[in-house]
């Protein structure tokens, strides 16, 4: 297995969709401001786009499948974008503060 | 994967030319990913996330699938990062207080919760043995739209419908609050 070679294996693209994964759940945890958590999140929906395209690739019997499954997951991201971000917009204007420990109105 | 790709291509050669562009691709990717979780200021983050997704665009190019490779740069970094963006100006002030984790234990915490999941991921996708299946067609463009149009049409018609509520939903919150 050489360097220049590995773009025609499976496990290259398996490792660096863990790898985006990760970052994305990394991002979640430690993020406190609500939009670098949506980020975090598009970043864990890019791995898993990556996970199937791969599978897509290399080993599924019809290669429409996974492209249509990330075109889908694509309109599902850019969806939840437009959701989350207005939520945002309006508890920025309700609280003044976007920081996920503000917006704790029901703590007793 | 095939036995006959897997002979070292040598450097000055096509082969050697497409492994270096998508060891620069995966590059990309890594640091746009890293800078997207890392940075402190939200507008570098959501600069990461265009070059991480455009990365990301260019594996889906090595993947056999350039339509969807367009799609990504198309709908990630022209709609969902311009829409970030725009809601970091609409909404997320200058930072004044402290920044970073709220407490010190979240950083490490995130980061053995991040590395145990990529590694388990990782180590499963490598000592799985995974089957490979004859092909049925080239999935090709033509191939995506006929079967969009015919197996998955009625998962095509809810995903605009989705679509539909979710913006209509987004401009009925995003008014709602600035009444108040």
């Amino acid at each position: 297995m050489s360097l220049l070679g590995l773009y025609n294996e499976l496990n290259t693209y398996l490792v660096i969709a863990a790898v985006i994964f990760g970052m994305g759940i990394y991002g979640m945890v430690t993020r406190r401001t609500l939009i670098g958590m949506l980020i975090a999140s598009e970043l864990v929906l890019a791995g898993s786009s990556i996970n199937f395209m791969a599978f897509n690739r290399f080993t599924a019997p019809d290669p429409v499948t996974g492209q249509v499954f990330t075109l889908f997951i694509m309109a599902i991201a850019a969806a939840e974008a437009a959701i989350g971000l207005s939520i945002i917009i309006a508890v920025y204007g309700h609280f003044k503060s976007i920081d996920a420990e503000d917006t704790a109105q029901l703590k007793g | 994967m095939n036995p006959s790709t897997l002979a070292s291509p040598a450097f000055f050669s096509v082969d050697g030319l497409v492994g270096v562009v998508f060891l620069i691709m995966v590059a990309i990717t890594i640091v746009g990913g890293l800078i997207a979780c890392n940075s402190e200021r939200l507008v570098r983050s959501v600069a990461g996330l265009v070059v991480c997704f455009i990365g990301v665009a260019g594996l889906y190019f090595f993947l056999n699938s350039p339509f969807v490779a367009m799609m990504q740069i198309l709908i990630y970094v022209g709609a969902v990062a311009v829409t970030i963006s725009f809601a970091i100006m609409l909404a997320a002030p200058e930072e004044k207080k402290k920044i970073g984790p709220s407490s010190i234990l979240a950083g490490p915490l995130g980061f053995a919760t991040a590395a145990l999941l990529a590694g388990g991921f990782a180590v499963l996708a490598l000592r799985t043995e995974w089957p490979i299946l004859k092909k049925l067609n080239d999935g090709s463009m033509k191939n995506i739209g006929l079967q969009l149009l015919t197996d998955y049409s009625m998962v095509f018609e809810l995903v605009s419908i989705v679509l539909l509520v979710a913006i209509l939903g987004a401009l009925v919150i995003a008014r709602q609050g600035r009444e108040n």
